[in-house]
């Protein structure tokens, strides 16, 4: 069963714009792929389309047995709680614990607390940050926020997990772990959509690569 | 481990029933309450300053209305009787003064009844009024008996149909009412109640934008946050609720400080008032707010906590187009 799928997707901003023209892909459930292409290729489109924060001017998305254009204003912020969202600049809240703000996408759905310790602390297992609980974002490293950001992304057991340059700001040693990371996600059955322009580290890592060029697709193995 | 499975588990994480929705409603309503005291406590400083703001504000209305209370209290006055004068005519024999003055006592709407003879008031005029001498020189005595009655009804509205109809009587020359005063207090009272309205009212206001602000300002520091929240999932509501509570607690802690500051007020006050007031009726406590006015004060200050949070984040919010960046 396809996890996300464009079927002749364009989008055409009011500014005139033309970021995507007829994009046509499919990930497969359990799939890993890496989106990439020069800034300005429609990366950044594509990943809002997916997250419902911009709306297609053409052509359908859909995740999962979800069509997003049909989805209601109200429907958006549950949609929105099956996805993972990993951003380059982690967006992880300063004024917050780590547990904290692992544990933000479970107070949103509505867990109880003692569902949250728990499930909180087994992804700061996953990503190897048990210990980091109760420290500010600051004080960890610039890998281990964005491992942070990768916990708070998985903590809910997301279908889809998606990323934006997750290794925007790391060097290429942290960059890989982080990789692996997502692999291992991968492995026990999320699918997985990067968006990154990190090609020699797409090379490694022996998955399909969505390369957008001008706002057109082109597949490649 | 298969993808389908996975999958499977992963839905029923996410489909929390009915049921234990509601259980979590409540649980997470009171820890964003709890929550947003936290958040008060975390900038102690502003957070006072701005509730003392707000009960200065809401102090002066609330003043303004516990002195009216306290004014009204004087209208239907104990130590004071408005009287009904008669002044009888003067031609009435003594027997017809006794019956007409015994008529006026089977009456419901008279508590009491005197009746003063024109000698009596002839030598009550003497010894109380410089022109006394006067009497002396004068062949017959000129003063009407008069009927001094107090009405069981002290209603000034009443009071006044009651001395048309005495007016009317064949006995009765002319009826006075000594209300002249009380009238006057009704109107004070009653401009001192449209102004304490009024100051009511362009003080709410201020409250209400004093709370809007301040939960702006609030929001503006806590975008990332909002913005964050609304991209994994929040819904409006969920964002707009610790707002919501904290516009709530600013207004109800305010109305609470306000009321500290009437009381203070009104002991400022009383040693003046009380001067004042025993010159025209006698001793009179002053009284504190009444227990409506408390209420009033204080659900008031909540409820327009609680709208100028709303008017800020549905503005703010509008704004953020569901976590656009």
């Amino acid at each position: 069963m396809a996890a996300i799928q464009f079927t002749n997707v364009s989008k055409r901003y009011d500014s005139g714009q033309e970021a995507l023209k007829s994009v046509d892909f499919t990930l497969e459930s359990g799939e890993m792929a890496f989106l990439t292409g020069h800034s300005g290729a429609g990366k950044s489109t594509l990943l809002k389309l997916l997250t419902r924060v911009e709306q297609p001017s053409r052509g359908e998305v859909w995740v999962g047995d979800q069509n997003l254009s049909e989805l209601s204003r109200s429907e958006i912020p549950h949609y929105r709680r099956t996805l993972g969202v990993v951003y380059q600049n982690h967006r992880l809240l300063e004024d917050r614990t780590v547990y904290q703000n692992i544990a933000l996408p479970l107070r949103i759905a509505g867990f109880n607390e003692e569902d949250i310790g728990r499930r909180v602390r087994a992804a700061l297992d996953r990503v190897g940050l048990l210990e980091s609980e109760q420290k500010f974002p600051q004080a960890l490293s610039s890998g281990e926020q964005q491992r942070i950001g990768i916990a708070r992304a998985i903590v809910h057991k997301p279908r889809v997990l998606i990323a934006d340059e997750p290794t925007g700001n790391l060097d290429p040693r942290l960059s890989l772990d982080i990789m692996n990371l997502f692999e291992q996600f991968n492995r026990i059955g999320t699918t997985v959509l990067i968006a990154t322009h990190d090609v020699a580290l797409i090379k490694r890592m022996r998955h399909r690569v969505l390369i957008l060029d001008k706002g057109r697709l082109r597949h490649v193995q | 481990m298969s993808s389908s499975e996975t999958r499977t588990r992963g839905a029923s994480d996410l489909s929390v029933s009915r049921w234990q929705r509601l259980k979590h409603w409540t649980v997470q309503h009171r820890l964003e309450s709890a929550d947003a005291v936290k958040r008060l406590l975390h900038n102690r400083l502003s957070t006072l300053v701005t509730m003392l703001l707000l009960a200065v504000v809401l102090a002066v209305p609330t003043f303004m209305y516990s002195l009216l209370g306290n004014l009204k209290q004087l209208t239907p006055g104990t130590d004071f009787e408005p009287q009904l004068a008669l002044y009888l005519s003067t031609e009435l024999k003594a027997e017809e003064l006794d019956r007409f003055s015994r008529s006026l006592l089977l009456r419901d709407d008279l508590l009491s009844v005197e009746l003063i003879s024109s000698d009596v008031g002839a030598n009550e005029f003497k010894s109380h009024s410089e022109l006394g001498e006067l009497m002396t020189l004068l062949d017959e005595n000129p003063l009407p008996a008069v009927v001094l009655a107090i009405t069981r009804d002290q209603d000034p509205a009443t009071m006044k149909l009651l001395r048309e109809s005495m007016a009317a009587l064949p006995e009765v020359d002319v009826a006075e009412l000594d209300v002249e005063w009380l009238e006057r207090l009704e109107v004070i009272v009653g401009s001192f109640s449209s102004i304490s309205f009024v100051l009511a009212l362009l003080l709410s206001m201020t409250v209400l934008l004093v709370i809007a602000n301040t939960i702006r300002t609030m929001i503006s520091s806590r975008q990332e946050e909002i913005e964050v929240s609304l991209l994994i999932g929040a819904t409006g509501a969920w964002v707009r609720r610790p707002f919501l509570y904290a516009g709530l607690l600013y207004g109800f802690f305010g109305a609470l400080l306000s009321l500290l500051l009437v009381y203070f007020s009104l002991a400022l006050v009383e040693a003046p008032l009380a001067e004042l007031t025993e010159l025209y009726i006698g001793r009179f406590d002053l009284q504190g707010p009444d227990l409506s006015l408390i209420m009033a004060l204080l659900m008031g200050g909540t409820i327009l906590g609680w709208i100028g949070a709303f008017i800020a984040v549905s503005r703010q919010m509008g704004q953020l187009h569901q976590g656009s960046d």
